[in-house]
């Protein structure tokens, strides 16, 4: 066991962790954080995307123990949401109907997010390429890529 | 009829933002996997590497050692408690349907199937100690390949004595719907036109985004399984058939279900174990798969070869049409796995006007994955196949091929139509949808590109496919379903409940998993009964709230489950106008509903439907009589599927030096009835537009001749992603044909765009390159595989497969090892 100590949606945060368990697993089983889930097991389909220090990270593909110290966003501590407030790409993507099941949709919001903290104003081609690392079944990425370009169309939107 | 015509439909057609989505858009959703119970136990399966292998020993010592395993067990630990998994749709009373144990002690039929289960107290311990679960295995044959388990030479289950399940046939000739399609074939040999071709439909996995996922929690008087499962009823009902637990004593529910296209459509191992585990135990339980398990060993779907023989005269007039379907059942007969391509059987006619239809569909099984319903189920593969034989047609005559297509259709006057299949289509208008797709596409300015590149031989050429496809959809009329030997109904269940405070509780026994029917229901209910869309509640997804139910799959939550809906809200008005003239001083018949409120007519006096509510509940003041509720049931068993239709048109580039395919531009009119919320409805078209496009341009499933599936990660099966896609151009015609048989005029649209967009891409990819000698391209269709096509013979000969016929090994339109 390794002791690790990090601030997750605005806590600080202290386990005792397996070296081998993953960041996915660390926010879904010991902080119970289950906003952020896991969809696959080749970091191939982005559903567990969460922010380390700001930037994107696939976080099956992190281990806990690398995020000792740092700082990590998940999608339930994106906007204050208790207190009904949405982050502007949370509320594209209700605008523009950009999931269906929705489970992929806190790895997508999580990296448009960061998509739109590189690049405000991008393409459709840009959001697309953008994108790429996070699958969805059910949308076929039409409203998804629509809610990324709304959300860059809104102001204030922040990483 | 109850006073419900003149309300105004403020909420039907309305693009109402989804009621789900607050949820599923901040994280604080109900994943099967995000449930925790106190002293909650792992397991982890232990599966079979070899695809046909006797079971010689089961060493679980060491697993049973390692920290924290509680125990392994496998399957001669188990008895009749362990139940089966079963086939509810034999499709001929001999079928071969293969004993199904979720988890077999003697033999296994396809790798991955399961041998054991290591209970933990942890996901990650269960795990570590399955690797320590020692299996001797005898290796046995396997048989893999629709080809290879005809021959009937190594056999999937040695004890059937044959690879061969059912041959399910249906005759327009015999069953009096149509003519001899024989004699339609001999004719058009000697007068007219043949067109002779074999088609794979590759096997696809639904790959839904949600693991699956199953709890079960034995504490207290019922038994509790929460699975991510597309029917909870069905698998309540499965569960008390195979297990001897009465229905009554379990509750299956399905919380938040993250995808499932058909593959959350069936009973499984994985819940036949933990359910029985939990039993044992009396210790609530929890099994996850990974993505990896859950490509090898959750349903497979499509997988078919398609012998197909079109007839026509010299006109391109379809004269009569031959299907011979070998479809692979997998390793077992799965819930409705045999009679996923006995659905295409009504589809191979499609919006046609053949005079003669045979269809033959034998089902095979092989030591590979079993396969069932994927999206679409069965009218994918038949409208695959018809859309490309008519681009065939159409090639053979020399006329455009939706010339061909309009020489061929149902004209909008003709409805409704009985059809070669025996089918009534009630309503559609394949012009009007035809008419408006190609406006909004811009088909002749694209037919002009492409003529000009073939002139300039441009190396990147276009090409435009077409598909006028229609489905039935909304499973299914009871009676029909028993004529088919399935072993259920199709009907749906709804009920409406008001509360003291006047909000409204509706409750369905549909089971969604994102297609929104907590918004679309809410929209239907508000209209009808006249109160505000944010005071309904929609409930569904657990047998003890919504008791009875058929869940959601073949596009018939709306269609059927919309109906139940507004058979109820019917009956709750009824009671309403008991109370209502009561309290008004009324006669019943003086009464208007509009808006949510009974209105004594001539008068400014009423009473809204929430005071009726708070009325009831009280009881102080009600007529002699009434029963004290406004609450009211209904069910609904619809009495015809319903026919969505619509024309899709691709245009796809290809580069004939790379054989690279690049999507240019995809429009769709889909003519689906009344729209309910036409935000919902573009999502689903969206959705089910890829999926389609997936199966002609990536998606394959592959296993190799030793059985050992190849295509098991998303590393090496090809989901689509943003970067491969492009924005649709999506739109509907202006006066819909309005379904006859509901009352709202709806018709599915859940699979519309996989069933219509397969051909659609396939012949626009044939198209770019018919100048050079090819006449079809096996799907997926790679750059490989496009290359291949037109370098076969350099363009300068046209394919050996124009001869006909060419049924034999080595033909064109198949790879090497096709179907095998």
């Amino acid at each position: 066991m390794t002791k690790i100590e990090l601030t997750v949606d605005g806590a600080a945060v202290s386990d005792d962790v397996e070296p081998r368990m993953l960041l996915v697993q660390y926010l879904r089983e010991k902080l119970g954080k289950t906003g952020t889930v896991i969809g696959c097991d080749t970091s191939n389909c982005g559903a567990c995307t969460v922010h380390l220090d700001g930037t994107s990270v696939k976080s099956c593909n992190v281990l806990a123990v690398q995020a000792n110290g740092r700082t990590v966003t998940t999608i339930e501590g994106l906007a204050d949401t208790a207190e009904g407030d949405l982050h502007p790409v949370q509320e594209a993507f209700r605008e523009c109907h950009g999931l269906q099941c929705g489970f992929c949709t806190p790895g997508m919001v999580m990296q448009a997010v960061d998509l739109l903290g590189e690049n405000p104003n991008p393409t459709e081609e840009e959001v697309r390429l953008g994108m790429e690392g996070n699958l969805c079944r059910c949308t076929g990425y039409h409203n998804i890529v629509k809610s990324v370009l709304h959300a860059a169309e809104q102001t204030g939107v922040k990483a | 009829m109850t006073a419900t015509q003149d309300r105004p439909a403020a909420e039907i057609g309305k693009d109402r933002r989804r009621k789900e989505d607050q949820r599923l858009i901040t994280g604080r959703t109900r994943w099967t996997d995000n449930i925790t119970l106190p002293g909650m136990l792992h397991l982890a399966m232990v599966r079979s590497p070899f695809a046909h292998a006797n079971i010689t020993s089961v060493d679980v010592e060491a697993a049973k050692s390692s920290p924290n395993v509680v125990t392994v067990l496998s399957g001669k630990d188990f008895g009749e408690e362990l139940g089966a998994c079963i086939n509810a749709w034999p499709i001929t009373p001999d079928q071969k349907t293969p004993a199904h144990s979720p988890m077999p002690a003697d033999r296994v039929a396809f790798a991955g199937e399961i041998v054991a289960v290591v209970v933990a107290r942890t996901s990650a311990e269960a795990r570590d100690a399955a690797e320590l679960v020692d299996v001797e295995y005898e290796e046995l044959p396997a048989v893999v390949g629709i080809k290879n388990a005809l021959k009937d030479e190594v056999l999937a289950h040695p004890d059937l004595g044959t690879n061969k399940s059912a041959l399910w046939v249906f005759d327009s000739g015999e069953a009096g719907t149509g003519t001899d399609a024989e004699a339609a074939i001999t004719e058009a040999r000697a007068n007219g036109i043949v067109i002779e071709r074999e088609y794979r439909q590759q096997r696809l996995i639904p790959a839904f985004m949600e693991p699956r996922s199953v709890v079960v929690d034995p504490t207290g008087e019922q038994i509790t399984m929460w699975s991510a499962t597309q029917i909870p009823h069905i698998l309540r009902f499965a569960l008390a058939a195979t297990t001897g637990v009465p229905e009554s004593k379990i509750r299956v529910i399905a919380p938040d279900v993250g995808g499932g296209f058909g593959g959350k459509l069936q009973v499984t191992p994985e819940e036949w174990i933990a359910w029985a585990v939990a039993r044992r135990l009396m210790k609530p339980v929890k099994y996850t798969e990974t993505r990896s398990e859950s490509l090898m060993a959750a349903h497979h779907g499509r997988d078919q070869v398609q012998t197909l023989t079109l007839a026509a005269d010299k006109d391109g007039k379809v004269t009569g049409l031959k299907v011979h379907l070998d479809a692979d059942l997998g390793s077992y007969v799965a819930i409705v796995g045999g009679g996923v391509p006995v659905l295409g059987a009504f589809m191979f006619n499609a919006i046609y006007k053949f005079p003669a239809y045979r269809f033959e569909c034998q089902t095979v099984l092989t030591n590979t994955t079993f396969t069932d319903a994927y999206r679409g189920a069965g009218r994918p593969e038949a409208t695959y196949a018809i859309e490309r034989l008519m681009d065939e047609l159409a090639a053979e005559v020399g006329v455009d091929p939706l010339e061909i297509r309009e020489r061929n259709w149902i004209t909008h006057e003709e409805f409704p139509f009985t059809t070669v299949a025996g089918l009534e289509y009630d309503t559609g208008n394949y012009e009007a949808a035809t008419a408006k797709a190609r406006a909004s596409f811009g088909y002749d300015e694209l037919r002009r590109e492409q003529a000009e590149r073939r002139e300039r031989g441009d190396r990147v050429q276009l090409g435009i496919g077409v598909s006028t496809f229609t489905e039935m959809c909304g499973l299914a009329p009871s009676r029909v379903l028993g004529s088919l030997d399935y072993g259920a109904g199709g009907w749906e269940s709804a009920s409406v409940r008001l509360t003291p405070l006047g909000k409204v509780e509706v409750v369905t026994g549909a089971s969604a998993h994102g297609q929104g029917h907590e918004t679309a229901f809410s929209q239907i209910v508000a209209d009808r009964l006249g109160v505000p869309f944010e005071d309904v509640e929609v409930l569904h997804g657990d047998t003890q709230v919504a008791p009875k139910g058929l869940d959601t799959y073949g596009s018939r939550s709306l269609v059927v489950g919309g109906e139940a809906l507004v058979k109820a809200v019917d009956k709750v008005i009824d009671k309403a106008k008991v109370l209502a003239a009561h309290l008004l001083e009324a006669n019943a018949d003086d009464l208007d509903y509009a808006d949510g409120k009974f209105t004594v007519r001539g008068t400014d006096q009423g009473k809204a439907i929430q005071e009726l509510a708070t009325a009831t509940f009280a009881g102080h003041d009600y007529p002699e009589g009434m029963e004290l509720t406004l609450d009211a049931d209904a069910t609904y068993d619809p009495v015809n599927f319903n026919y969505p239709h619509g024309t899709h048109l691709c245009a796809m580039e290809v580069d004939t030096e790379t054989g690279a395919v690049k999507m240019r531009k995809y429009t769709c009119c889909d003519d689906i009835g009344t729209i309910i919320n036409p935000l919902i409805v573009a999502g689903q078209v969206h959705g089910g537009l890829v999926q389609g496009i997936a199966q002609a341009l990536w998606e394959e499933a592959v296993h190799d001749e030793a059985g050992t599936l190849v295509s098991g990660s998303f590393v090496d099966y090809l989901l689509p992603t943003s970067a491969d896609t492009i924005s649709f151009d999506v739109v509907h015609t202006d006066d819909p044909s309005i379904c006859t048989t509901n009352t709202l005029g709806t018709k599915g649209v859940g699979e519309a765009g996989t069933i219509a967009s397969t051909p659609a891409v396939v012949n626009a990819v044939v198209d770019a390159v018919r100048h050079l000698g090819v006449n079809d391209i096996q799907m997926p269709c790679t750059p490989e595989r496009v290359w291949r096509a037109i370098h076969a013979n350099d363009g300068d000969a046209a394919t050996p497969a124009d001869a006909m016929p060419h049924f034999h090994e080595g033909s064109l339109n198949q790879d090497e090892g096709a179907g095998a």
